[in-house]
């Protein structure tokens, strides 16, 4: 289990970065973290001709805020730096109500937050965090500069996202929500803790102090070729307090507009059951933290 | 996705410095040379070992700049400049044990030895970052490594002793 | 000497039962183990193999002109070259028309059967290359199902045998049909055991060296397989003495699957023809496609006679195995059970259908238990059944049908005795040990919350101290009566014990167990005892560790060895004090005269006799202090009797389990 031979390139600058994806286009392959990349290139899934490594960047790495509303993480920070970083669970919890199923330790001490969305996964974690919010994604390349493209039209197949050949991500800006009342839910089944979802449902709420709905949004992981955000069918429990019967109605009619696919795990019935289960506890689970007292 | 040519022309090795257990190591490397296998056929440094070799049972886990992750997962190129330590380099001195090396003996947390080395990888970062672990943080901390002797539970045993300072350390 | 025991039954003894460290840890935890992998030689080749996509097919072509073409590899290797100068590997019935070489030739049987080797300078050259390899394949027709597969008709996995049954007998022990008319009730029902597999965390890895000077094959495998060395050779067709199979390496988890006998004939082959060590160490894919882990896949068919007041009398079991595409010892899997096919319970007559059918799946190995698992599974769930007819606790119903303790020695039908054995006890302590009564309780609080809950009981015996009685019995070729271990102690000048085991330690602290032993006989520190393993040209016999033996077999040989240096130690006491043998005590490795404890000869001067005095050492006794000992299985040395009833394993443990499990309805998943 050896990857097919490749050169590597360690540009000393996100310039040289580009350059190099310029050069090489769709031979090269940028490597963060790696821990999807080389796994692939080691079963021989994949076998890019050149990894252009963008882990010594300093201007690809950090947390910090962007505006009153938003948060950005630097496409190269670790999938852990972002789990221990208390600012970043106050105003975004919902990375880290992601991140709890995402691989483990020694992984989330590689993986990083850019390359797991890039990488898109239909069943990750951090793309349906990224979708639901409906992050920004910073791009970069010498042909069209910097541009900015938001998650909802990010994902679009398997593995494959709206990132050019030649452009490399260099930030993600993670919405903020702002007031009392906000909580998050994520849930998912797998086959083993750790691994990808066989699928995974995941919200984000804010309650008034009645414990009506005033904002939320609610969507799928694991359920099509892409990651599914239902801004629609969220805006339904707005004005509402959310009680079983309304997240099972919004689960409901969520998983009829899925389209999973089907391995040794799970069939498309079963994992559309799963879907609607899981996306129904979400809600409670997240109305029950936002407002504790009036869910009960 | 590509159906590239199985072999290229072979590419440049590439020059590496990597700091394994307190030595430095100049070596030439083929750029798709994982970490673990410099480590293990290149260095010769064996106690690391290659269970899947792509992400699954943490066997190959090391130190990486004091942060455990798997070997199997990185290229040796990705190393360079940085700072390694493996099973070899836990214990405080030759022929001494770490208390964690000491409690994995005390408690029969291992029987053939295979996943050990990355066990005590785990939890050594666990014990480092979190003196007294409960039960499901050391469950979590080795989460992503597979054992298939123990059932686990002496290995929790075993973290427990050691975070209690329970063990003589007697190498 | 050590902590005190934890069972009073041990307090006779200084070091046995005692707790106590391994030795093997201290280099396991320090990264100083030395697995199979871990040995590099000097200009080693590596190995990877093509393997077929297909279930079934024939190999029309296999064009390795590309590979050959790439540089840095050495050979590309197929079935057709290879296997007319290697002899077969046969099964463990009488089939020898199902032979088995390490590549395919003309045909493939089983989606993941390697066709092609490919040796190179790095293992990732090898995989390069590994794909230029061009094979076509006709498909053929194939075969899944055990059912399916013994219908007349059927896709036949091996033509030559002309049948896809590779074992079939019928056992009947005791009066079955006159039992089960007597019976008040008969209940017939299926159970179903999966396909599990015991995959170990390092795959199987081989290196092999030859040297045309001086030979021999040089082996080191992370092997665990009787007879291993003498296998290999007989494929290879050197003479015996030509390979030598190094055991002093550490294997990474076995559970009965490091059987890489194939691997081990390529290997061997490969370093022969290249004149350099080669290694095929498996990557996780070749493991898993190649199989060697996978265990029994069998259907039972059960009927049990019983009365009204739950005395279960008889039982008919049909076990049909489906062991895939060839047969190691797979077959013999249904052989092992024989000797307790009646569990813990006073069952009086057995009918025992062994069927052993090939399909178009990755063969079978001997895994963990060798096939006494599915059989338990059976059992117990059986015993479920009769409780549930007959409207009684279940638990009640096991009491009613266990054997009881005073019924030890007990002979089960089919011929074998258990030697002890207090089945009550060990249920109740189960039962207590879990909190049955809180278990219920918590049962019906997760039934009331939704989830689905239920709490399995089971008592099971797991027989110890293989004997390998059921080689015979499954084939009446084969004569075996014996499976014997033996270990050599030997004390130097300096007066330290070092002790010689015949395999490798197989990832179960044997370097342990054999110094445990040794220093309790001896008197000495365990951990003063050092503990090494034989080649195989410089062996003792063994036939490695199998079927739950080693305790049982390496401790006794290694007492044994130790028991007769003492032996020798004494004679020399009492030649030399001029008193009688039995009038000496051993004491912490001294010699005391028991009636007069002032008497005594130190150690050290008894080592310097045993070593350089001669002329104060008995007559015609052999200068040196260096012991062996073979021993037999204490319940060896017996053939399969006229109506087919044999005597299995000298030793009958057993375990209760009692199990809470919970399903999440809506997820259908454990929580």
């Amino acid at each position: 289990m050896k990857a097919a031979p490749f050169a590597y390139m360690h540009p000393e600058s996100l310039e040289q970065a580009l350059e190099a994806l310029t050069q090489h286009g769709a031979d090269a392959k940028l490597i963060a973290g790696g821990q999807s990349l080389v796994p692939m290139m080691a079963i021989r899934l994949t076998r890019p001709a050149c990894l252009v490594d963008v882990n010594r960047l300093p201007e690809l790495r950090g947390i910090t805020a962007a505006g009153p509303q938003h948060l950005r993480t630097g496409a190269t920070t670790r999938q852990r730096d972002l789990q221990e970083h208390l600012e970043l669970a106050r105003l975004v919890p919902l990375i880290g109500a992601a991140l709890h199923w995402v691989g483990h330790v020694q992984t989330r001490n590689r993986g990083t937050v850019g390359g797991s969305l890039v990488h898109a996964d239909p069943a990750a974690e951090l793309p349906l965090a990224a979708l639901l919010l409906n992050a920004r994604i910073h791009l970069r390349s010498q042909a069209m500069g910097e541009r900015t493209v938001q998650a909802s039209d990010f994902f679009i197949s398997p593995m494959f996202t709206a990132t050019g050949e030649t452009e490399c991500v260099t930030a993600i800006e993670w919405p903020v929500w702002d007031g009392p009342g906000i909580a998050c839910a994520f849930e998912e089944t797998a086959t083993r803790q750790g691994d990808f979802a066989i699928a995974a449902a995941a919200c984000q709420l804010q309650l008034d102090a009645a414990g009506i709905c005033r904002r939320a949004a609610v969507g799928l992981g694991g359920m099509a070729g892409t990651p599914l955000a239902f801004p629609d069918l969220a805006g339904k429990l707005v004005g509402q307090r959310v009680t079983r019967a309304p997240a099972r109605d919004i689960a409901e009619v969520a998983v009829r507009r899925t389209d999973p696919g089907s391995d040794l795990h799970a069939d498309p019935e079963y994992r559309r059951h799963l879907a609607a289960v899981l996306l129904t506890r979400v809600l409670l689970r997240a109305a029950a933290t936002a407002a504790p007292a009036l869910v009960a | 996705m590509t159906q590239g040519p199985a072999t290229p022309a072979a590419p440049a090795h590439a020059t590496v410095a990597i700091t394994v257990n307190g030595r430095l190591h100049h070596r030439t490397v083929e750029p798709r040379t994982t970490l673990v296998d410099f480590l293990r056929e290149t260095l010769g440094l064996t106690g690391s070992h290659v269970g899947c070799e792509h992400d699954v049972c943490g066997a190959c886990a090391v130190l990486l700049d004091g942060d455990p992750v798997r070997a199997c997962c990185i290229f040796a190129v990705q190393a360079d400049g940085m700072s390694v330590t493996t099973v070899e380099g836990l214990a405080p001195e030759r022929g001494e044990f770490s208390a964690l090396q000491d409690a994995f003996c005390e408690a029969h947390a291992l029987q053939c030895g295979y996943c050990t080395p990355g066990m005590l990888i785990a939890c050594h970062d666990l014990l480092a970052r979190n003196p007294n672990p409960d039960e499901e943080a050391i469950r979590e901390a080795i989460g992503g490594n597979l054992c298939r002797c123990t059932g686990y539970q002496q290995i929790v045993d075993a973290v427990e002793l050691a975070a209690a300072g329970k063990v003589a350390v007697h190498g | 000497m050590a902590d005190a025991p934890r069972d009073p039954a041990y307090v006779a003894f200084r070091y046995v039962g005692r707790k106590h460290r391994a030795v093997e840890h201290r280099r396991f935890v320090t990264g100083q183990g030395r697995y199979a992998a871990d040995i590099q030689p000097l200009g080693l080749l590596h190995v990877a193999v093509v393997a077929s996509p297909h279930a079934s097919a024939r190999i029309l072509s296999i064009d390795t002109s590309a590979a050959l073409a790439v540089p840095g590899v050495q050979a590309v290797l197929t079935g057709e070259e290879m296997n007319p100068n290697l002899e077969p590997m046969l099964p463990g019935v009488d089939a020898p028309k199902v032979k088995r070489y390490p590549l395919a030739q003309g045909v493939v049987r089983y989606a993941g059967e390697w066709v092609v080797a490919v040796v190179a300078e790095t293992r990732a050259i090898a995989e390069d290359v590994s794909e230029l390899v061009e094979i076509e394949y006709e498909q053929l027709p194939h075969v899944m199902d055990p059912e399916r597969a013994i219908e007349p008709g059927a896709p036949l996995v091996h033509p030559a045998h002309g049948s896809n049954v590779i074992f079939r007998r019928v056992f009947t022990w005791g009066p079955v049909a006159q039992d089960c008319a007597a019976a008040d009730h008969q209940l017939s029902y299926r159970v179903r055991w999966g396909r599990s597999s015991t995959v170990p965390m390092e795959t199987f890895v081989v290196t092999c060296d030859w040297n045309d000077a001086t030979g021999p094959l040089d082996v080191w495998a992370s092997i665990q397989m009787p007879k291993y060395p003498d296998l290999l050779a007989r494929c290879l067709r050197p003479s015996g003495n030509a390979v030598r199979v190094h055991f002093d390496v550490d294997v990474g988890g076995s559970y009965g699957v490091k059987r890489g006998l194939k691997h081990s004939i390529l290997v061997g082959y490969l370093a022969r023809m290249l004149g350099r060590p080669v290694r095929f160490l498996e990557d996780r894919i070749e493991n898993m496609r190649g199989g060697d882990m996978q265990g029994p896949d069998r259907i039972f068919d059960v009927t049990l006679a019983f009365d009204t007041d739950s005395t279960v009398r008889s039982m008919r079991m049909r076990a049909v195995d489906d062991i895939g595409a060839y047969s190691g010892r797979a077959p013999l899997q249904l052989g092992k059970p024989v000797g307790a096919v009646v569990g813990p319970y006073r069952i009086k007559s057995v009918e025992y259908d062994a069927v052993s059918v090939m399909t178009n799946k990755t063969p079978q190995e001997a895994v963990r238990g060798f096939g006494q698992s599915p059989t338990n599974y059976a059992l117990e769930t059986r015993m479920d059944r009769v409780a549930r007819f007959l409207g009684l606790d279940r638990v009640e119903l096991r009491r009613r049908n266990m054997i009881r303790k005073h019924e030890f020695p007990y002979l089960i039908p089919s011929g074998t005795t258990y030697d002890s054995g207090d089945y009550e006890a060990v249920l109740d302590k189960a039962l207590a040990a879990a909190g049955h009564q809180d278990l219920l309780r918590e049962r019906d609080a997760l039934r009331r919350k939704g989830m689905l809950a239920g709490i399995g009981i089971s008592t099971c015996l797991e027989p110890s101290g293989g004997n390998s009685a059921f080689e015979p019995l499954f084939n009446p070729k084969n004569l075996t009566t014996t499976w014997m271990d033996s270990c050599l102690v030997r004390v130097d000048l300096n007066g330290a014990i070092t002790a010689i085991m015949a395999t490798s330690t197989s990832d179960q602290a044997h370097e342990t167990l054999v110094s445990t032993c040794v220093g309790e006989v001896l008197h000495r520190d365990p951990d003063s005892i050092r503990v090494i393993h034989a080649d195989s040209l410089g062996a003792l016999p063994s036939n490695s560790l199998v079927g739950s033996r080693m305790a049982i077999m390496l401790g006794g040989a290694a007492a044994g060895a130790a028991r007769k240096l003492r032996d020798k130690l004494i004679r020399i006491v009492a030649h030399n004090m001029e008193v009688p043998e039995d009038s000496i005590e051993w004491e912490g490795g001294d010699a005391v005269l028991r009636d007069d404890p002032t008497r005594r000869l130190g150690r050290d001067l008894l080592v310097e006799i045993a070593h350089r005095r001669y002329h104060q050492m008995p007559e015609g006794m052999e200068p040196g202090l260096q012991e062996k000992f073979v021993w037999e299985v204490p319940t060896g040395g017996m053939m399969p009797t006229a109506d087919s009833k044999v005597q299995m394993y000298p030793c009958y443990s057993f375990e209760s389990h009692v199990v809470l499990a919970s399903i999440d309805p809506e997820t259908a998943r454990s929580p």
